[in-house]
């Protein structure tokens, strides 16, 4: 394999990895702080996605269109907030999932009655929109790079805000016994409607900058959302950092999986063999990678401090 | 008590015979899928399906026609739970569906079962063209490989040496390689399944970009064609190398694929330009009525839907299943697609084409046939079946 | 004795179901319930799993595959009895449960659901590489198992799965008032007291996974069977999920849960969806009402309130 061919497939990695650590941010806090299983969490990805093309085909402005989009997706998710979640909180994690999933089949279908069943895309904004030459035959489109930029960006402004004030502080506390801060006479409800909202913004916000590169269809976020679980559980629930680490590292295998596995087995299996056996030993390599890191670390690479599983 | 109960029944429908004579009402189910993105290509067939009938009056054979919709999710339980419902509740006379092998093979034996027509307006998998096909089958599109034949046919008349090769993981895709295969016999540059849904092409087309072939062989339906289509145009490839493509480059992902597709080929059994009447006024019809461009999963169930109107006027009616085979045999009806017969296995005989994306004054886009490549093509599994 | 009542009436009903479809629906209802007593017996053997021992397996759906696939290549092959057939899927399901179950029940709470997730996952993408046997696109059956002659009856396979049925169910009952079940109940609680009163609470658990693994192969084989048809879908994390709602939705560890949320699984999601095609936006919020205003699930709503 070249060495550009390598190259690309890190960046590739490190980009589907920002997306499931802005998705699977929201979803460790949500479920470190609230103890909340929340399966709607990809959907709100795929409500992203959906709200910037509408807002683009309106106002014709990318910014404006991702701004307008997450402004819309935090509505959504504080009205679910108020009509569903709210009164799950004390629930059963079972029950939760129950109602969530309901929450998924209504919100995919609305989605399809609204605007169709057809993929829709959409085009960066235009000064990012361009492609820079890799080599000879090849371009590489700029938007990725700015996407893994993006997310870094917010990775580390998200760690600012958990490690360094005083909002992040009560849910770091709230992570590790939420019912000491709300002794404490914190406003618990309202924490968790921030936290709430905050997370399902960020998928929003993931589905607002994949739309360009992806193409944006019913049940696009399903697939994603169990991912997310396999980052949140590797990383250790409620832990941003070991979200990040584990989102990476997910991204990483995943990719130079899909395009290494079956070349590896080429060498030393027929070739129809290992296009047989290659492809689907790829599709497994997350969740190997998952039962083993949960075998030898069943709290996550980085278990949130004090908090007992 | 199994004889017993078949005694009854043979009893009862004697005491009914009389009215089904007399039935006037022909029941036609149709299954597809409408849910979800793969939802665009059970659209188009629905449309297709509709358009005809209204076109004849609501009527097939003359006789008035129900016709039930159904969806099948793409789920296989679903698809037969639905197949159920028609063939064992409504007791259709004909099911027309799939989209998808997957489906085919989840309906296929319950419909056959219980002694009705079984249409598939797209669906053409080898599992039932060779010695699993029936007497009550028929596929009004095409064997599934031929048009990955076709275009392993057009790679070697255009003396491409070096084809790259790209297919999702599935039994299709499989399929597909297997089918350019067959007519191509120059250099493979590479062969690269990819996930199914795969949604990041970057690494694939970089591979592409390394291997330096002459031409790029891809079947990426739904959703994996815009995406393809959209990051192959990004990185500069689609203007250093040919583009042969089946069901990645259509009327059902143009839309979505606008400019980016403009000049790739595809090839198939139709295009909405074909050269003759009645295709200029179906696609015409067609555009007035549901606002935008058919493609062969349209033309197919409208013809699907003319065959069915064929044969039951040529056997009168529905009352004698012999004589409504026959009349389905004969295929007597005109074609979208001008010619066309079945084979002994009831797969079509027809002509194929290589297409190429065209954008179109009023700014839509569609495919446009280029040249024929086959003339009355059949396909290679019909040695096998004892029909 | 109350708790039981709800799944006795349903036996009655669906015992009386052949018949009563001769003046309704006919053999398409049949079918349909037969899918659903199916169901029920996966949704059991999940039940033992999550409302006698508290772990929530996400890839239980696995073992319908295993079952199913063992029928579908066993039969392809030539090989049509049905006891040789369920001998070899009770042997594999043994074998992978006893594989899988001693890794996860290392494990508890959510790792303990993501882990069995990978495993549901890795055999899931086993299925849809098996080209000879249809891949992606599943396998069609020629014939049914040869059942000495059971199948060939009228209605007789529906009567064998309905004997199942009700012999599973009979099973799982008593075993959750054994010794053995209260074990499980116990440690469900607290484990760690049970531990040191001398249980080894994984030896239970890893039995009971094992019980629950070999009754939802025979679901799967069942499955095979009377869809004539399997597909790697069967052991896709979907319906993994789905077995969980289903759980869920009838009531966890209640006596009568599984089989009302199977019938009401099954029976909802086909009326819906026969009234629209869009029937998810009246299903998706009709479980959220359901979570919110009965909690414990269906089987909850015909037990008397506690005090």
């Amino acid at each position: 394999m070249s060495s550009t061919l390598l190259l690309i497939q890190l960046l590739n990695g490190i980009q589907l990895g920002v997306l499931l650590f802005l998705i699977a941010a929201g979803l460790t806090l949500v479920f470190g702080v609230m103890g909340f299983i929340n399966l709607a969490h990809g959907v709100q990805y795929m409500i992203g996605a959906y709200l910037t093309v509408w807002f683009y085909g309106m106002t014709g402005h990318f910014g404006a269109a991702l701004l307008l989009a997450l402004l819309a997706a935090l509505a959504l998710a504080l009205f679910l907030e108020f009509a569903v979640f709210r009164h799950l909180y004390d629930r059963d994690h079972l029950d939760q999932v129950l109602a969530t999933f309901g929450v998924i089949l209504f919100l995919n279908q609305a989605v399809k009655v609204i605007w169709g069943p057809t993929p829709l895309v959409i085009s960066p904004p235009e000064f990012l929109a361009g492609t820079f030459r890799l080599t000879e035959n090849l371009n590489y489109s700029i938007w990725r790079i700015a996407i893994i930029m993006i997310g870094f960006t917010v990775a580390g402004l998200l760690w600012f805000l958990v490690t360094k004030t005083r909002i992040g502080m009560l849910v770091r506390a709230g992570a590790t016994n939420a019912g000491m801060v709300g002794a404490l006479g914190v406003n618990i409800r309202r924490l968790f409607m921030i936290v709430f909202g905050f997370g399902a913004m960020l998928a929003g916000f993931a589905g607002s900058i994949a739309a360009p590169i992806y193409s944006v269809e019913p049940g696009m976020g399903d697939g994603l959302l169990i991912t997310a679980f396999v980052v949140i559980v590797i990383g250790g629930i409620g832990s941003i950092r070991g979200t990040f680490i584990a989102a990476l590292l997910v991204g990483l295998v995943d990719t130079l999986g899909r395009s290494t596995i079956t070349d590896i087995l080429k060498l030393f299996l027929e070739p129809s063999a290992a296009n047989q056996i290659g492809p689907a030993l790829a599709s497994m390599a997350i969740y190997i990678l998952m039962a083993a890191v949960l075998f030898f670390r069943p709290e996550g690479l980085f278990p949130a401090q004090g908090r007992r599983a | 008590m199994k004889n017993l109960v078949s005694v009854a029944a043979v009893a009862l429908s004697l005491a009914a015979a009389p009215v089904a004579l007399a039935k006037d009402t022909l029941k036609v189910g149709m299954i597809v899928t409408l849910s979800g993105p793969p939802g665009a290509l059970g659209n188009q067939a629905r449309d297709g399906f509709q358009l005809a009938l209204e076109e004849m009056g609501g009527k097939l054979g003359g006789m008035e026609t129900e016709f039930i919709l159904e969806d099948d999710e793409l789920k296989a339980d679903v698809a037969q739970s639905k197949a159920r419902s028609l063939v064992e509740r409504e007791e259709v006379d004909f099911v027309v569906g799939t989209i998808f092998s997957n489906m085919l093979a989840a309906i296929y034996k319950p419909v056959i079962q219980s002694g009705a027509f079984l249409i598939s307006p797209n669906a053409g998998p080898s599992t039932f063209a060779g010695k699993n096909c029936h007497e009550n089958f028929f596929v009004t599109s095409y064997q599934n490989n031929q048009n990955f034949e076709v275009l392993g046919k057009i790679a070697t008349d255009k003396e491409y040496r070096k084809v790259f090769m790209l297919a999702p993981n599935y039994q299709a895709g499989k399929d597909a390689m297997a089918g350019f295969k067959q007519n191509y016999k120059g250099e493979i540059a590479d062969e690269i399944f990819t996930p199914l849904g795969h949604k990041d092409f970057s690494a694939e087309i970089a591979r592409i970009a390394d291997a330096e072939a002459d031409a790029l062989f891809i079947f990426m339906p739904g959703g994996m064609g815009v995406r393809f289509v959209k990051q192959f145009r990004a990185s500069g490839l689609a203007d250093k190398m040919a583009f042969l493509s089946a069901f990645t480059v259509d009327e059902t992902t143009l839309p979505a694929q606008k400019d980016d597709a403009v000049g790739m080929n595809g090839a198939t059994n139709w295009a909405p330009d074909l050269d003759n009447e009645q295709t200029a006024a179906f696609t015409a019809a067609f555009e007035e009525k549901y606002g935008y461009i058919p493609g062969g999963y349209a033309m197919q169930a409208y013809d699907s839907a003319k065959l069915i109107d064929s044969a039951v006027t040529k056997a009168g009616g529905v009352g004698d299943k012999d004589a409504v085979r026959a009349a389905l045999e004969a295929a007597d009806f005109t074609s979208l697609r001008g010619d066309f017969s079945f084979n002994n296995n009831h797969y079509p005989v027809q002509d194929f084409y290589l297409l190429e994306v065209v954008k179109r004054d009023d700014g839509k886009y569609h495919t446009s046939i280029v040249e024929k490549v086959f003339d009355d093509y059949a396909d290679s599994y019909a040695d096998a079946c004892k029909l | 004795m109350r708790a039981a009542a709800p799944a006795l009436v349903a036996f009655m009903f669906l015992a009386a179901m052949p018949l009563l479809a001769e003046f309704w629906g006919g053999s398409y209802v049949t079918g349909l319930i037969m899918r659903a007593m199916i169901l029920a017996i996966a949704a059991l053997s999940l039940d033992l799993l999550i409302g006698t021992c508290g772990l929530v397996s996400f890839g239980h759906a696995a073992f319908l595959g295993i079952g199913a696939y063992t029928a579908g290549i066993a039969i392809t092959e030539g090989t049509t009895d049905l006891a040789t057939i369920l001998g070899i899927t009770i042997g594999i399901s043994v074998l992978f449960a006893l594989v899988t179950g001693a890794i996860s029940l290392r494990t508890h709470g959510v790792t303990f659901i993501m882990i069995t997730l990978a495993f549901g996952q890795m055999l899931f993408f086993t299925f849809s590489a098996l080209s000879e046997y249809g891949g992606d696109d599943g396998l069609t059956l020629w014939e049914r198992a040869y059942a000495y002659g059971l199948f060939e009856f009228e209605h007789g396979l529906f009567y064998t799965i309905f004997g199942l049925l009700v012999a599973i169910w009979l099973l799982l009952d008593r075993l959750r008032q054994s010794r053995f079940g209260r074990v499980l109940l116990a440690a469900k609680e607290n484990s760690t007291r049970m531990e040191t009163l001398g249980y080894g609470v994984f030896g239970y658990r890893l039995t009971a996974y094992v019980i629950a693994g070999v009754i939802a192969g025979i679901a799967g084989a069942l499955t095979a069977n009377e869809a004539e048809f399997v597909s790697p879908a069967l052991s896709a994390w979907q319906r993994s999920g789905d077995l969980i709602i289903v759980v869920v939705l009838g009531g966890v560890g209640r006596r009568s849960g599984p089989v009302l949320g199977a019938l009401a699984f099954v029976v909802l999601e086909e009326g819906l969806s026969s009234l629209t095609h869009d029937w998810r936006l009246i299903f998706g919020p009709l479980l959220i009402f359901i979570v919110l205003f009965a909690k414990g699930g269906l089987a909850s709503l015909f037990e008397r309130r506690q005090a």
